[in-house]
């Protein structure tokens, strides 16, 4: 196959998914793509960017890599010439590349005024990762030297940018002002109605507002910092200030190189995004459609595939573009679409302005009333999806109605009422239509199906609550019964059982239940009966409810041996304990590994060992660890300022005090967590269910992180919290999710799955929206007091030790079927299973022992 | 195969007369050794917890035994054929669509108690064993 080459200079949102498009498109393999980026990261999602002064990485913020041969990404390589005439680009290091076709997809650069000071340290603008950092350390510094809220952070541009930055200087600890020339804030995207709205509801939140002036002049005050002078001769004391007064096409190369430019900046292209050569587009913010430029990531997008369908043989057009913004700045609502400043000749607005509830509503329509146009949210944006849907579609009802508030006459607008043309996701342009083709053919049921197979919502996901209503109109009902035996969901049954105090699941499944019970609903009762009726998990007809670990305490290893755990709570553990735990093991042949829980795992148990087992340890002071139930296992931690010299809070005692009272706790699946002393993160706190992260004055707490097969880092939900109030707050988290999560669901996909996701959590546990606070409270605080070892029951109680036999009509007798193998110095099972472990011996490693020390035993139990 | 036996057919199966028995583990004769044919004694009718198995040692093989509901009792050989691992005593005990199943503990694959099969494939076969109460001892036959 000989390929083509096709370069794209530069590695945004837009370049990326050229590239992603035309990987997608070019089923034969024809192109070759050469990207050649300036930035020395490869793309990432900069409509998320200010997500990175709160809780996001760098890495949370990559676009997904290409992976792919016929891509090449050369990062800190930015192209300094091109020969149009031989089609060959020079890179800044030196390098020739030769191009069948070349697509400019540079982006833009932050414009900054020429105000005098504007080149002054802890002045800056707001387009990269680079950016924030610096915000963010200068913003730091003034915070610990004055403490947070004292010192002030001016934001020069009160567009949606700016809004943006002066929310995240507001996180960073600063006192924002805004300072916008128009006469109100996000001048291009609402009417002087909404602005007033907006500017009232943001001023509510602690920004100030500055309208119709500008910035003459930046100085630096005798205190080190700057005092920044407006037009009407305010003077604002300020750490730092940041630009964000709109941004100019990167074109300087395309100037350079003689490519034609739009009057107003940008690479002139048409309609097929191709420049003044034949073999150079150009796509994104770069360019000038028939010199227009464009700002959102949206149209770039829709650039994007255009060249990608031109390159493939097909006739892809840029036409017109969906400017729709919807954003939420600072818990305030804010959306724009279509004409919203009526500029349609005739165009009439129907405008709700309610200054008691804060909300601004306005519909422009076509002269005849019949045809939506276009309209501005201020305050509550929730119809916004399905309004745009109407988009130059004719509107079902008055337009009034459409926005009245609901019981007010309002008849609502449903997704069925929406035509098939309707685009639910204008990031990347898909209607209704592709989505119901995709749920009819059967390809997506679900919601993350639907994201997977439409690309609808994978951007800024605005529009992933509307997906879930598309999947309902259609018909699509995801069953959430528990198992064939109960229609009911797993946190439906949990409110029946509470609210019933039914105590065994014979009557549970009698009342409300059919059939006997199986493998799925009889370990979901148990672990409801747990937290809610309290006892023993062996104690009566509990014991016949539960999965083999929990039956035998202990968790089942494939060749039906078990292994066994002792809690080591934060980690800790004396020498004392870890001879103990290394004499048990010797004793009863047991191969032992560290966790990556901070625990030490012994494997090979028999079920005759067991009580035996656990008498030893129970003798040396440990308890159960859990390791075998779906409850807390363990609360790593870092060893904070007893030690390190970088620790702020003592994260062993923490962790210490919430494993102790987490311990037991039964949940819909196991609960890990994590406390790190200070911002390193050495406790990995944020891949946990609850991690905490202390700061100078408290701990920071996230919630829903997780390792395992789809990883995922949890989000802070609260910061700087005392230590009683992240008590109070894990306690209701644990409960909420206990009372409410499916079945083996952990907290990542329930937070997920909750409509309104953190926010909605946060309003539940801290803000006490549901009132159920104090029943949650109440909850835990009876499981910490009902707290007993599980072990130290079963060793007390000889009708629970008789079920730990090999052969109930031979006792004693070891189970023949188990037998252990040595394995490079391992003592693994014996021939369970085909395709034992790679060939190590490849690597030198074969037959090495793991260890320095004596070999590993081998021998039958002593 | 015939495999399961209804303690309430059988003469001598009672689950009053076995209540009132000796509470110890202990089976009615001591340590079954290999018999060859005929009965091996498992446990106490009593001791046998309903929905739940226990495991004994029959002509040297695992055999998992489980008690219903409905006091219906139910042999099976005790390997799990998926894992090969002798396990399937220590299952969670329920029905599917009506039929008396027990779940494999380890990958959770269900095996009907009467007949062996697996759910998930019918191909895979776990071996049964008849299954009696004699003076409130639960006894397994030779298959």
């Amino acid at each position: 196959m000989n390929a083509r080459t096709v370069v794209v200079v530069g590695h945004g949102m837009v370049g990326h998914r050229f590239v992603e498009s035309l990987r997608r498109l070019d089923t034969d393999d024809a192109w070759k793509i050469v990207v050649l980026a300036e930035e020395n990261r490869p793309a990432y999602d900069r409509v998320a960017l200010s997500s990175y002064v709160g809780d996001a990485s760098a890495e949370d913020l990559t676009l997904d890599e290409h992976s792919d041969p016929l891509v090449e990404l050369h990062l800190d390589e930015p192209v300094t010439a091109v020969d149009l005439a031989a089609r060959t680009v020079r890179t800044a290091k030196g390098r020739d590349v030769a191009y069948d076709e070349l697509v400019v997809a540079t982006g833009s650069v932050p414009f900054v005024p020429p105000v005098p000071g504007r080149d002054l340290d802890n002045v800056f603008v707001y387009r990269t990762l680079e950016d924030l950092d610096g915000l963010r350390a200068a913003a730091e510094k003034a915070v610990s030297t004055a403490g947070a809220g004292r010192r002030a952070g001016v934001v020069v541009g009160g567009g949606l940018l700016g809004l943006e930055a002066a929310n995240a200087l507001r996180q960073l600890g600063l006192s924002p002002h805004v300072v916008e020339m128009a006469p109100r804030l996000m001048p291009v995207q609402v009417d002087e109605g909404g602005g007033a709205l907006l500017a009232r509801l943001v001023s509510e939140l602690g920004l100030r507002v500055h309208t119709g002036v500008s910035t003459s002049s930046i100085a630096k005050d005798h205190r080190g910092g700057l005092t920044v002078t407006l037009s009407d001769g305010t003077e604002l004391d300020a750490s730092v200030v940041v630009f964000s007064a709109g941004i100019r096409p990167a074109d300087s190369l395309a100037r350079e190189v003689g490519l034609e430019v739009g009057e107003r900046g940008g690479v002139l292209v048409d309609e097929r995004c191709r420049t003044s050569d034949e073999h150079v587009w150009a796509i994104g913010e770069v360019a000038a459609v028939k010199g227009r430029t464009y700002g959102l990531v949206a149209p770039g997008y829709a650039m994007a595939e255009v060249v990608a369908e031109r390159l493939t043989g097909g006739d892809g057009r840029f036409t017109e573009a969906d400017l729709s913004t919807k954003l939420k700045l600072l818990g305030v609502d804010v959306a724009s679409f279509g004409d919203a400043h009526a500029a349609t000749a005739g165009a009439l607005e129907v405008t709700l302005n309610d200054p008691v509830a804060g909300t601004y509503s306005k519909l422009v329509v076509s002269d005849d009333a019949q045809t939506l146009l276009g309209g501005i949210l201020v305050g509550d944006a929730s119809n916004y999806e399905t309004l745009r849907g109407f988009l130059g579609e004719k509107l079902p009802g008055d337009p009034m109605s459409l926005i009245a508030p609901a019981g007010d006459g309002a008849v609502g607008v449903g997704i069925d009422a929406l035509p098939d043309g309707a685009q639910i996701c204008s990031c990347n342009a898909v209607t209704k239509g592709a989505l119901v083709a995709a749920i009819a053919s059967g390809e997506a049921t679900t919601v993350p199906q639907l994201k997977a197979c439409t690309r609808a919502g994978t951007t800024c996901g605005s529009c992933v609550p509307t997906l879930g209503k598309v999947l309902a109109s259609c018909g699509v009902e995801v069953s959430k019964a528990l198992c064939e035996h109960f229609s009911q969901s797993r946190a439906e049954l949990y409110e029946i059982v509470m609210a019933t105090g039914l105590q065994t699941f014979s009557e549970i499944i009698g009342q409300y239940g059919t059939g006997r019970g199986c493998d799925i609903c009889k370990p979901a009762v148990a672990s409801m009966l747990a937290t809610l009726a309290g006892g023993h998990v062996l104690d009566g007809e509990s014991a016949v409810l539960q999965d083999t670990n929990d039956h035998f305490l202990a968790n089942m290893q494939r060749n039906g041996t078990y292994s066994v755990v002792p809690r080591l709570p934060g980690g800790e553990v004396t020498p004392e304990g870890l001879i103990a735990i290394g004499s048990v093991a010797k004793d009863f042949g047991l191969y032992t590994k560290i966790t990556g829980g901070q625990r030490i795992d012994m494997f090979g148990a028999r079920v005759d060992d067991l009580p035996k087992i656990w008498q030893r340890l129970v003798d040396a002071g440990f308890e159960s660890g859990h390791a075998y139930g779906k409850s807390l296992r363990t609360v790593k931690s870092c060893v904070g300022t007893d030690w390190c010299r970088y620790g702020v809070q003592d994260s062993v005692g923490l962790a210490v005090a919430l494993e102790l009272r987490y311990r037991g706790l039964r949940s819909p699946h196991k609960l890990k967590s994590g406390v790190s002393g200070c911002a390193r993160e050495c406790a990995e706190a944020r891949s946990k269910d609850f991690g905490i992260i202390a700061t100078e004055t408290g701990w920071n707490l996230y919630l829903g992180g997780n390792g395992g097969f789809t990883p995922r880092h949890a989000e802070l939900i609260a910061s700087d919290l005392d230590t009683t109030t992240l008590v109070r707050t894990i306690d209701r988290f644990l409960m909420f999710y206990i009372r409410t999560a499916d079945r083996l669901q952990r907290t990542a996909p329930w937070i997920e799955a909750l409509e309104g996701g953190i926010d909605h959590l946060r309003d539940v546990i801290m803000e006490d929206s549901l009132g159920i606070c104090a029943s949650l409270d109440e909850q835990m605080a009876r499981h910490v007091e009902g707290y007993a070892d599980e072990w130290a029951a079963v060793l007390a109680d000889p009708d629970k030790l008789e079920r730990f036999t090999s052969f109930v009509n031979a006792p004693g007798t070891p189970d023949p079927t188990i037998e252990f193998v040595d394995h490079l110095g391992r003592r693994v099972p014996a021939g369970m299973k085909d395709g034992q472990p790679t060939d190590l011996a490849a690597l030198g490693l074969g037959g090495v022992p793991i260890t320095d020390g004596a070999r590993i035993p081998m021998g039958a139990p002593a | 195969m015939t495999a399961q036996a209804d303690v309430r057919q059988h003469p001598s199966g009672s689950t009053d007369g076995a209540e009132s028995k000796d509470p110890q583990p202990t089976p009615a004769t001591p340590a079954a050794p290999p018999s060859g044919t005929g009965w091996t004694a498992v446990c106490p009718l009593a001791k046998l917890q309903p929905e739940r198995g226990v495991c004994a040692l029959v002509d040297g093989e695992p055999v998992a035994v489980f008690r219903t509901h409905d006091d219906r009792l139910f042999a099976l050989h005790n390997v799990d054929p998926f894992s090969r691992a002798s396990v399937l005593s220590r299952g969670i005990v329920g029905d599917l669509g009506g039929t008396a199943v027990v779940a494999s503990p380890l990958h959770k694959q269900h095996f009907a108690l009467e007949s062996g099969v697996a759910l998930e494939d019918s191909d895979v076969v776990v071996a049964t064993y008849p299954v009696r109460v004699v003076d409130g001892t639960v006894e397994v036959g030779s298959p």
